[in-house]
């Protein structure tokens, strides 16, 4: 018998604010955390959360992490059970890039000053793993603990891996996500380099006119847990992580294949592994970057693992209200995935207006619509792909 | 052009730097132990770098191994510098 993973505590820095609740209810309200061409955390204050010494150890994306996954473990009530069943608690958090901003200071101090000027703390700022280590230390974690790189589909590879350390019986319970803060000098220069990002500085994912992804910075932390294991401590169950599934294009280091036939195949076996089927899903919460190429392989890839189906389910993009968050946009987006699906509502795809041939799905224009009503949870897709070719399907129940 | 290491020098260098690092100013005093106030091996690493750059002292993990007190750091550096 499958151990069932549920989801108990979710947490969220992001461009519409610190905490989940800012994320979702902002998002759902049609207000946009984008400004001035990029997704910005400027409500983050690390030291709300963390100590001096906490923060000047922690890059901004760990520092993000820490804040995301202390909401995330204080609702899910997990603090007070630790640390009796601390080894049964793993922490996996990805990272696109990881602690960049510490990387290019360091540089500067190497060239400016010489070898003498670098930090002792440079490679434990920098490492892509230092979120989860952080994680893990700040709340005496001792289950299996690291960090996961897949570029843009970090944060749900993390989710999946999480899931599946759950169902392996490695772990009771998994603090886990993904985390991003790498608006710097070199990255924008290079996504920009390499026309990836929008030249308008608009997110306008699946609309005519959409030029490229706007870069966001920000952390979703979710805590997983054991069925049982959850409502033994009485905790409160969000949602179902049902089923999760991964595929690489195996195609071309930036661009998607364009048909989507290996996206399409982590989404029907996202489904296959949660025991359902295209007509029980009741939202796509779509990977949507606002590029040319994504948005329409995208398209293809939900009609073909979809069917019929793929014109009747709402799919819309939060990356049209925060920008792309890299590395925590698959977090992030499962946490407004869960409350969206809790909310009974598909929250909209912002400034999308103009149609594109082929691009005809319901793609929630103008404001946020309700969710049909049916017996039992709805059913959800969270898309995430990344540079490199891969693909990261959750599949959510609330 | 290196600040000259005179007793009060170091101590007011060393304690704005540890501060900057996290510790408490009002926990500062010469007898306070490094493990009181949680200064650990990364903390002194970061400690030398600023002593360095600011006296031309260079400390490397052996010169500071057996230092105990806030005090130990501050004599070790003004001898040194000596």
């Amino acid at each position: 018998m499958t151990r069932s993973v549920v989801i108990t505590g979710v947490g969220a820095v992001s461009p519409l604010g610190v905490g989940a609740s800012a994320l979702i209810e902002r998002w759902v309200a049609g207000e946009c955390g984008i400004e001035d061409g990029a997704g910005r955390c400027r409500d983050f204050d690390p030291l709300q959360t963390l100590s001096k010494k906490e923060a000047r150890r922690s890059d901004r994306f760990a520092q993000m992490a820490i804040a995301a996954a202390a909401e995330a473990i204080e609702q899910a009530g997990l603090a007070e059970r630790l640390p009796g069943a601390a080894h049964r608690v793993g922490c996996v958090i990805g990272t696109g890039i990881g602690g960049l901003p510490s990387l290019e200071e360091n540089q500067r101090k190497l060239i400016e000053r010489g070898e003498r000027a670098v930090s002792p703390l440079a490679v434990p700022l920098m490492m892509g793993n230092a979120a989860a280590a952080a994680v893990a230390m700040r709340h005496g974690l001792h289950g299996p603990c690291y960090g996961v790189v897949s570029a843009c589909a970090a944060g749900a590879h993390a989710l999946g891996d999480a899931m599946r350390m759950i169902r392996a019986g490695d772990a009771d319970a998994v603090v886990a996500g993904g985390a991003e803060a790498a608006i710097t000098g070199v990255a924008s220069a290079a996504f920009a380099a390499m026309e990836a990002t929008s030249p308008s500085g608009v997110s306008r994912p699946f609309d005519a006119r959409r030029d490229g992804f706007v870069i966001g910075e920000g952390a979703g932390v979710l805590v997983l847990e054991e069925r049982g294991a959850a409502l033994a401590r009485g905790a409160t169950v969000l949602a179902e992580l049902r089923g999760y599934a991964a595929t690489c294009d195996g195609y071309h280091l930036t661009a998607p294949q364009p048909e989507g036939t290996e996206a399409a195949r982590a989404i029907e076996l996202a489904l296959a592994d949660a025991g359902l089927g295209p007509a029980d899903v009741d939202y796509v919460n779509a990977h949507g970057t606002s590029t040319p190429l994504n948005d329409r392989s995208e398209t293809v890839a939900l009609k073909a693992a979809l069917g019929e189906r793929a014109r009747e389910v709402p799919v819309s993009s939060t990356k049209s209200a925060i920008g792309h968050l890299l590395g925590a946009a698959g977090a992030v987006e499962a946490i407004a995935t869960v409350e969206a699906l809790r909310r009974r509502v598909a929250p909209p795809t912002l400034g999308w207006e103009v149609p594109e041939e082929g691009l005809d799905l319901d793609y929630v224009p103008g404001a946020a619509k309700p969710l049909p009503e049916k017996e039992g949870p709805l059913v959800a897709l969270s898309n995430s792909f990344g540079f490199g070719g891969h693909n990261a399907v959750l599949c959510i129940a609330a | 052009m290196a600040t000259e290491a005179t007793k009060e020098n170091v101590e007011k260098v060393i304690y704005d730097g540890l501060v900057e690092l996290g510790t408490d100013r009002a926990q500062l005093s010469r007898e306070a132990t490094l493990e009181d106030l949680e200064v650990d091996s990364l903390d002194l690493v970061e400690l030398a770098q600023i002593v360095e750059d600011e006296f031309g002292v260079e400390l490397r993990g052996d010169d500071v191994k057996d230092v105990e007190t806030v005090g130990q750091v501050i004599d070790l550096v003004v001898s040194k510098a000596g």
